[in-house]
């Protein structure tokens, strides 16, 4: 049904990307009270994005801009409104329940909080091993090698597999959080800020875990964080996100040394940094993230936009290429900024 | 004469023979319109030691000190009735969690109110319109409108913003904010930061500014004090302790920052975990983790070494290169 759509976006005769997302849709029908309508909220409002193997692509954008259903729909939590999904060239929405469960094993999640995803009941092992027992028909004792070798892997001792999670700290849990996330050996990991609830001195060890995992197994990142610094550290490509849609998609290098939206510039300047060489301006955003029950006409950003006018405030702008970066911005198109 | 000073501060939880240390002689002093930047990692006893400068430390808590005054007075040995008196008026705190210290049952008019009434009295039209000035203060729109919300209602911001706006319902003249960027959004955290440091230059107040984020003390505080495991390990003026830190936790807390390993493959991560209640070293605190550490680390405990103004713990200080001194 979607060939056409396909066939636009694969045009430039590139060759496929290993997970390739269109114009993908998540809207949620929500109460707003007693004998009131549903109202619509546009959690993820048409995002497209193409990965390739090995590399990472961070999502970047703060509370309430759909990262987080992003991370749902890509791992088939939850199905899309609308869109379409390629993963290896296969179209995983079409799938039936059979070849969906098998794709599944492909593209795993790393939640964000290392103290409520685990099941404080089970030992770490069985952690490990509930994977395995769903999706494969391995031995017990083929099981239970697999758990181990995936512990070293992620810098654990043997002797952790028989104990339970409390007994580890933040830091050990994310790891332990990793290993079961690689444990069907994935191509794609969904990583739903990762690091974020961790210390400063246990986050590097955990980033630098995650690269060498990807350099040793191949993998291919999404890296939702809203933490720029950690994210101009491990990406090779990112996209701001606001309100439910993509403003800025580019290279790391491109967004971090020439922001091009607005918004982006702004997220930019108000994260601290420790040189002073390397603080910018302060751009000041009046305001915040506009409810998603009663998104703005126009532009979602307009009203906290210092270079907004009355055709921001009219119509929704389009990605637009603009020297290897794609930008939403009329600013931008019309030359003003 | 320092609006603040803590001397030898120890907090203990615990009766029997082994009490746990949270804060362990901490010493350090808030001087009258300065910002003071606290940083460490969880369990390195920040909070815990402001929270004993409020008096909110309860049973098993045990709080120890050789000296603890504010503007000349003595905290610890004043009655109970004048200490109430004294903090929520001149001493105030922000808390974490914006959403989780409002009282959800009752209305932003209530809450504000509430800290006019005890230590200022006043008519309740008095109070409803000082309420309304607070709020126009911190920057909410609407204010008239907004008394009557309950917490449910703002958003993080908003939160953060009235919470701002009861401490500085009495015109502190201390004002201690602990991490209260944390649960916020950065561009939210951006302006929440930037009302506190105008609020705070504006009525000359000191400002204690606790969290973990070493980039944001970096820009807004003025002298910095870097805590590890209940021990104050550095403190000194903010751009000595970034651009050249003393104590080998300080440099390796900066060197594991993504931003400092800018074009480097991997981070310069520190092994290990902060130590915890149980698991904590007979020597240095940092000797497990600290790559100098020699025999002596692991068996003395380094005690506090440099003049008032920069301070180390530690046998071997780093110099100007980063390197221990021999």
């Amino acid at each position: 049904m979607s060939e056409a759509k396909l066939t636009s976006s694969t045009a430039a005769g590139q060759v496929e990307s290993l997970l390739s997302v269109v114009d993908i849709k998540k809207h949620y029908q929500v109460k707003t009270g007693f004998m009131k309508p549903e109202a619509n909220v546009k959690a993820l409002d048409g995002v497209s994005f193409n990965l390739d193997k090995g590399k990472t692509l961070a999502v970047v954008g703060e509370s309430g801009c759909g990262k987080s259903t992003l991370a749902r729909v890509l791992t088939m939590i939850e199905q899309p409104t609308a869109g379409e999904l390629r993963f290896d060239g296969q179209d995983v929405l079409g799938l039936g329940a059979e070849a969906a469960k098998v794709l599944r094993q492909k593209i795993q999640i790393i939640f964000q909080n290392p103290y409520g995803s685990l099941n404080p009941r089970k030992k770490v092992g069985t952690i490990l091993e509930e994977p395995l027992v769903i999706n494969t028909s391995l031995s017990k004792h083929a099981r239970k090698q697999k758990a181990l070798d995936m512990l070293a892997k992620v810098g654990l001792r043997p002797e952790h597999y028989d104990r339970y999670p409390h007994m580890f700290s933040g830091g050990q849990r994310q790891r332990i959080a990793i290993a079961r996330g690689l444990m069907l050996d994935p191509q794609v990991v969904v990583a739903d800020e990762p690091v974020s609830a961790l210390d400063v001195s246990v986050q590097a060890q955990v980033l630098n875990l995650m690269m060498d995992l990807q350099q040793e197994m191949g993998l291919s990142y999404i890296f939702i964080s809203h933490d720029l610094s950690v994210v101009e550290h491990i990406a090779d490509e990112v996209m701001v996100m606001y309100l439910g849609k993509a403003v800025e998609y580019g290279s790391c290098e491109a967004i971090f040394n020439d922001p091009k939206h607005p918004y982006t510039q702004a997220l930019l300047s108000s994260t601290p940094r420790l040189d002073p060489a390397h603080r910018r301006e302060k751009i000041k955003l009046q305001g915040e993230l506009p409810s998603p029950l009663n998104p703005p006409q126009g532009c979602a950003f307009h009203a906290r936009c210092r270079y907004a006018n009355e055709r921001c405030a009219q119509q929704q702008p389009q990605l637009v290429n603009e020297s290897g970066t794609q930008v939403a911005c009329f600013a931008r198109e019309e030359g003003r900024l | 004469m320092a609006l603040l000073e803590v001397n030898t501060l120890s907090v203990e939880f615990g009766d029997g023979p082994n009490p746990f240390r949270a804060v362990d002689q901490v010493s350090y002093s808030v001087e009258k319109g300065e910002v003071v930047g606290i940083v460490g990692e969880s369990g390195s006893g920040k909070s815990v030691s402001s929270l004993s400068i409020m008096g909110l430390i309860e049973y098993p808590g045990h709080v120890k000190a050789e000296g603890l005054t504010f503007d000349g007075q003595d905290l610890l040995s004043m009655p109970v009735k004048k200490r109430r008196a004294l903090t929520g008026a001149d001493i105030a705190m922000i808390f974490q969690e914006p959403m989780s210290s409002l009282n959800p049952c009752y209305t932003v008019e209530f809450q504000i109110t509430e800290a006019l009434k005890i230590h200022q009295g006043g008519s309740k039209k008095w109070r409803r319109e000082r309420a309304i000035e607070l709020l126009e203060q911190v920057g909410i729109p609407d204010p008239t409108s907004r008394l009557k919300a309950y917490p449910h209602q703002l958003s993080g911001g908003m939160s953060q913003r009235v919470m701002i706006a009861m401490a500085i319902a009495c015109d502190p003249k201390l004002l201690i904010a602990d991490e209260p960027t944390t649960a916020l959004d950065v561009t939210i955290q951006a302006q929440i930061v930037d009302l506190l440091l105008e609020l705070q230059r504006e009525k000359n107040m000191g400002l204690v500014l606790i969290t973990h984020d070493l980039a944001l003390v970096a820009e807004a505080a003025d002298r910095v004090i870097v805590m590890y495991a209940g021990q104050v390990v550095e403190t000194g003026p903010a751009e000595e302790i970034f651009s050249t830190p003393r104590h080998p936790y300080t440099q390796a807390l900066l060197r594991s920052l993504p931003e400092s390993s800018q074009g480097k493959e991997r981070l310069e991560a520190l092994p290990g975990v902060v130590p915890g209640a149980f698991d904590r070293p007979k020597g240095c605190m940092l000797a497990p983790r600290c790559p100098y550490a020699s025999e002596r680390c692991q068996r003395e405990v380094p005690m506090v070494s440099g003049d008032s103004l920069r301070q180390v713990r530690c046998f071997t200080p780093l110099d100007l290169q980063g390197k221990p001194a021999a």
